[in-house]
């Protein structure tokens, strides 16, 4: 013992604040916990899991919440590890995602014949790595979180194992997954080698003036291979079989914790990282959102199953939100805005697409099916579930009083504020991608609203408590945020909310 | 002895106060729980209230709907009672924070331009839940058909008092949805088809009207709000602010920006077609509160938003404006000629009549703003009437085919008389409410404001005058085709068609005597108007 604690002593260990990694050691401890529980609570305790790790998951949210109000900007290990306001709202963001989609894992895996203290321990790292890289301010930090969230959800995609869809989605997603981390570790060991240092204000500092080659290519590699993480065309090949394959809490999981995850890495490593070099990021940004909205609008137009639909209408919002950083590069007015309007944005798209997917996961329990025909008649005999849905869609589209429109008006704010040609030309590709989007949204809620049930089927649609709350809280979020929207941006709308490499 | 929580009433915006530099200092005024806020919300709140009756219980929700959208024109009597109609200035003000991070603000008020809208809409929403006591539109489901009437209704109401961009541009897409599913649901048969055209047409003039929107809050001067710059949505302010910041060739972009999204709205030429399709589609009271409100969200737009703080680069527009609201005028009456539908043909008819509106706001003279303010109410009247006319001829004749109709006077003699007169009002008969739409705006092009050539506009004027001809052709045509005459073999001894009912006697008749009384007091219309007319055009000289 002795021997034990002066060797301790005698490590000279950074100062830690305890305070500041609460959340992340309450999740640590309760993944713990449900291990415990899983291995030596007996088949009977197994229920016991799910509500656990719910209940640890809003545990978590309280030292969030105490360090908001406190406001200090916490700083740790040379600056590599930094509890700001951004980094605090993304992880309450990623805390309360997580917990509804274990309200709407609850019923689904249970009833579903699949093993449940593994998918929850797998569920709460790939939570516990996204925590980790909302602070992660050094290379090496946001590598070991974007594999800690990134490994769960390559073998959570697998989880139906006897299916081969859910087979290949798994095997796919890990496939394209490991080459984007080969590129964007890539890119990270050029900068490494380029500039010396792992930490993102080092590197900020030695690439700043005259770009050589070499870093552009860098710059490039790292961005793509995040590129990926967000589904940016034309890295969204993965998207729509591994959200079809996967089971539809997972692929919720995947469309908006781990998503949002890959804009935070994405934000922080270009805004700390190269401000300076705004002709490498901007043009090359600029393209991926431009793409990426327009191809994904376009695909899901075509598209006759909900899930799949889903993933392209999640790859266009991708777009709307990788927009802001085409221009973030402007001034510091224009990279605040930026990030307040992404996050914004990923605030309101966590409530409006999880409760998306909670409707399909509460449907597909009476259809068995995904295919947007089997939504027909809704109106009559599930008119709850209609109108939230209605909800969901046309706060995709970005319709008033529905949260979506503060987003992309975020969006565009941030756009037009420069007012350079730049902002303004991406600013109606927004605006003209938001028209074509409403053509499938709209098409959701024509099927549900006009056409008839498909087999006549009108049986009532039995909803566990668990999907029902987390379509509450969803809704509520998506209709409050949408009339009052100080409720988000009292909290990304501060004043240096990510402390910037300006 | 008044309303206690309304002791708020009438209360002006006060006057803009600035700091030793010039810069406007923003501060609240007034309070949320305004006269106005209980009009545009109370729609809503009754028909929060209204998804809670079950769904089986019919009379409740029809009941439910009829009263709330009764206290609500209770509101609007209230606010015209109250109104000074001798003030310029914005009443019922109030202003309070919003979103405080872009500084928008919920700013409501009305003057004379936005009154007789507001009006106009709180006075046709009862009657059409009257119209639809006892024909619901197939599928049936009253409690969803009325819920979203009413929330229409906020949108609508909404978008008349807001005077701030952000939420004027939020009430303004309110209003697309339920519509959206009006057409949609209780449509004709290609319903699915015109509800998404419509919708699609509307958003992309707002995609484009809501950058223009934020182009010009980041290139005014700001204001000073809590001691800090920031840009500012006050559409009061704006005239002042835009003015010194926005740049000639920006203040084009912009104004361009607008002009689509109203355009596409109004609708101007051609930007129009989604609009026959939408009219002929939509249930009947969806027909109605389209052409009675909806339309004039885009002249409204013109006359509040666009040319008062814009008005340089609306002097550069303005013969674009007039040369697509005569293309306008005559290329509508020729549809109109080409129509075997009776409803497409009035459809067709509104484009025609709002390019007259269009044409008098180009002048941008206070004569044509007054012009076109009278003929956006004269057009909602008459052609809201034309359309439940349509509607109930639908319901009796089950078909609207020109060709197939006749003899409605010897039929339905009443119901002959009142299209006859709606038919008259509408191509602008001296003694009725439409000619007072049409004959000053026709006339204000003749002397238009200071800077817009002469010669252009009254080439413009004359071309409108042979519109008028038209108007009057196709409108006499439909009306001798449809009510002269003996009916036809296969409606001889149709028990269906009968005169007009109780119920609709009730919805028509209000409309009926507005028609007639504006059509000889017309000055009840344009003294509301002139006072808020001449201001706004403050910046135009006059």
């Amino acid at each position: 013992m002795t021997f034990a604690a002066s060797m301790l002593a005698s490590v000279d260990h950074p100062p830690i604040d305890w305070h500041a990694l609460a959340p992340e050691l309450i999740v640590l401890g309760v993944l713990a916990i449900i291990i415990l529980v899983d291995a030596f609570g007996g088949e009977d305790r197994k229920w016991a899991i799910s509500s656990i790790t719910s209940i640890g998951l809003l545990v978590a949210i309280v030292p969030v919440v105490t360090m908001a109000v406190d406001g200090a900007v916490r700083s740790m290990f040379d600056a590599a590890y930094v509890v700001d306001n951004y980094a605090l709202l993304f992880k309450a963001l990623f805390l309360v995602a997580g917990y509804i989609v274990v309200l709407l894992s609850t019923n689904y895996i249970a009833e579903g014949d699949y093993w449940e203290g593994e998918y929850y321990q797998l569920l709460l790292a790939s939570i516990l790595g996204m925590m980790i890289m909302a602070s992660a301010r050094d290379l090496i930090g946001i590598f070991v979180a974007l594999e800690t969230i990134s490994i769960p959800a390559y073998m959570l995609a697998a989880w139906r194992k006897r299916e081969s869809r859910s087979d290949e989605a798994g095997l796919k997603y890990y496939l394209m997954g490991v080459f984007a981390s080969g590129v964007l570790l890539y890119g990270m060991s050029l900068l490494y080698g380029l500039t010396g240092s792992t930490r993102l204000v080092d590197i900020a500092a030695a690439v700043s003036g005259e770009a050589p080659a070499l870093v552009i290519v860098a710059i490039v590699f790292t961005i793509v291979g995040f590129g990926f993480k967000v589904s940016a065309v034309p890295f969204h090949t993965w998207a729509p079989d591994v959200y079809e394959g996967a089971p539809t809490p997972v692929t919720a999981f995947v469309a908006v914790a781990s998503k949002a995850a890959g804009f935070v890495a994405l934000i922080t490593v270009v805004l700390v990282a190269f401000p300076t070099q705004p002709e490498i990021f901007e043009p090359l940004i600029w393209a991926l959102a431009a793409a990426t909205m327009t191809v994904g609008n376009v695909i899901a137009l075509r598209q006759t199953n909900m899930v799949r639909l889903l993933a392209y209408s999640g790859v266009a919002q991708a777009g709307y939100m990788l927009a802001p950083l085409a221009i973030a590069g402007h001034s510091a007015t224009s990279a605040e805005l930026a990030t307040s309007a992404i996050a914004t944005y990923l605030v309101i798209y966590m409530a409006m697409n999880l409760g998306a997917f909670g409707i399909v996961i509460a449907m597909a329990r009476k259809t068995g099916s995904a295919e947007l025909s089997s939504y027909g008649g809704m109106l009559n005999y599930a008119p709850a579930l209609t109108v939230a849905m209605t909800i969901f869609v046309f706060s995709l589209a970005g319709i008033p009083f529905l949260a979506g429109w503060y987003g992309k008006l975020a969006v565009v704010l941030a756009l037009v504020q420069p007012g350079t040609w730049f902002g303004y030309s991406m600013a109606i590709i927004v605006g003209v991608n938001s028209v074509i989007a409403l053509g499938y949204y709209a098409k959701i809620a024509r099927i549900m609203w006009i056409d008839p049930a498909p087999d006549g089927d009108t049986t009532r649609v039995r909803v566990p408590v668990s999907v029902a709350s987390a379509l509450v809280i969803t809704a509520v979020l998506t209709v409050a945020i949408g009339v009052y929207p100080p409720l988000v941006d009292q909290f990304t709308g501060a004043e240096s909310f990510l402390t910037l490499g300006f | 002895m008044r309303f206690e929580l309304l002791q708020l009433a009438a209360q002006l915006q006060p006057p803009v106060e600035v700091d030793a530099a010039g810069v406007p200092v923003v501060e609240s005024t007034g309070s949320f729980w305004n006269p106005l806020t209980y009009t545009v919300f109370l729609p809503l709140a009754g028909a929060l209230l209204l998804l809670l009756v079950p769904k089986g219980n019919e009379a409740l929700v029809k009941l439910g709907a009829l009263i709330t959208s009764l206290l609500t024109f209770g509101m609007g009597l209230y606010l015209l009672l109250e109104f000074d109609y001798s003030e310029s200035g914005k009443q019922f003000f109030a202003n309070i924070p919003w979103i405080e991070v872009i500084n928008s603000r919920y700013i409501v008020g009305i003057d004379g331009i936005s009154l007789p809208l507001l009006a106009l809409t709180v006075f046709v929403v009862p009657l059409c839940i009257i119209y639809s006591w006892n024909h619901i539109p197939s599928p049936g489901n009253p409690k969803a058909f009325f819920v979203l009437l009413l929330v229409l209704e906020t949108g609508m109401i909404g978008s008349f008092i807001a005077l701030d961009l952000i939420l004027f541009f939020v009430f303004f897409e309110v209003v697309l949805l339920p519509m959206y599913f009006l057409i949609g649901v209780w449509g004709g048969p290609d319903r699915k088809y015109a509800s998404l055209k419509f919708f699609l047409y509307t958003l992309f003039g707002s995609a484009l009207m809501i950058v223009a929107f934020l182009a010009l809050y980041f290139l005014s001067d700001p204001v000073m709000v809590d001691g800090a710059l920031i840009g500012s949505f006050d559409m009061t302010l704006l005239p002042d602010l835009a003015a010194a910041g926005v740049g000639t060739t920006a203040a084009l972009w912009i104004f361009g920006g607008m002009f689509i999204g109203f355009g596409v709205k109004v609708p101007m030429f051609p930007f129009h077609t989604w609009l026959p399709d939408a009219h002929t589609q939509a249930p009947t009271v969806g027909s109605v509160i389209l052409a009675a409100v909806l339309l004039k969200l885009g002249t409204y737009g013109f006359v509040r938003i666009a040319i008062p703080i814009l008005p340089e680069a609306a002097k550069t527009w303005a013969p674009v404006i007039a040369l697509l609201a005569v293309i306008g005028i005559i290329y509508g009456a020729l549809c109109c000629l080409a129509q075997t539908d009776m409803k497409r043909l009035i459809a067709f008819s509104s484009v025609a009549h709002m390019g007259f509106t269009m044409l008098a706001i180009s002048s941008l003279t206070d004569f044509g703003i007054n012009a076109a303010i009278f003929g956006m109410v004269a057009h909602g009247l008459i052609t809201g009437m034309l359309f439940f006319i349509a509607g109930s001829t639908k319901e009796r004749y089950h078909t609207l085919e020109i060709a197939r109709l006749g003899g409605m006077l010897k039929q339905a003699p009443r119901m002959g008389w009142i299209l006859g007169l709606c038919t008259m009002a509408s191509l602008g008969l001296p003694g009725l409410a439409g000619f007072w739409g049409e004959f000053p705006a026709i006339l204000s092009v003749y002397q238009p404001a200071e800077g817009l050539n002469l010669a252009f506009f009254r080439t413009m004027m004359v071309i409108a005058a042979i519109g008028t001809v038209f108007a009057a052709g196709y409108l006499l045509w439909l009306y001798q085709r449809v009510a002269f005459g003996v009916p036809s073999e296969e409606f001889e001894n149709d028990p269906e068609i009968t005169d007009v009912q109780p119920l609709e006697w009730v919805a028509w008749l209000p409309m009926l005597v507005l028609i007639v009384v504006l059509g000889f007091l017309p000055g009840l219309l344009f003294n509301t108007t002139n006072p808020a007319v001449v201001e706004s055009l403050a910046a135009l000289g006059g």
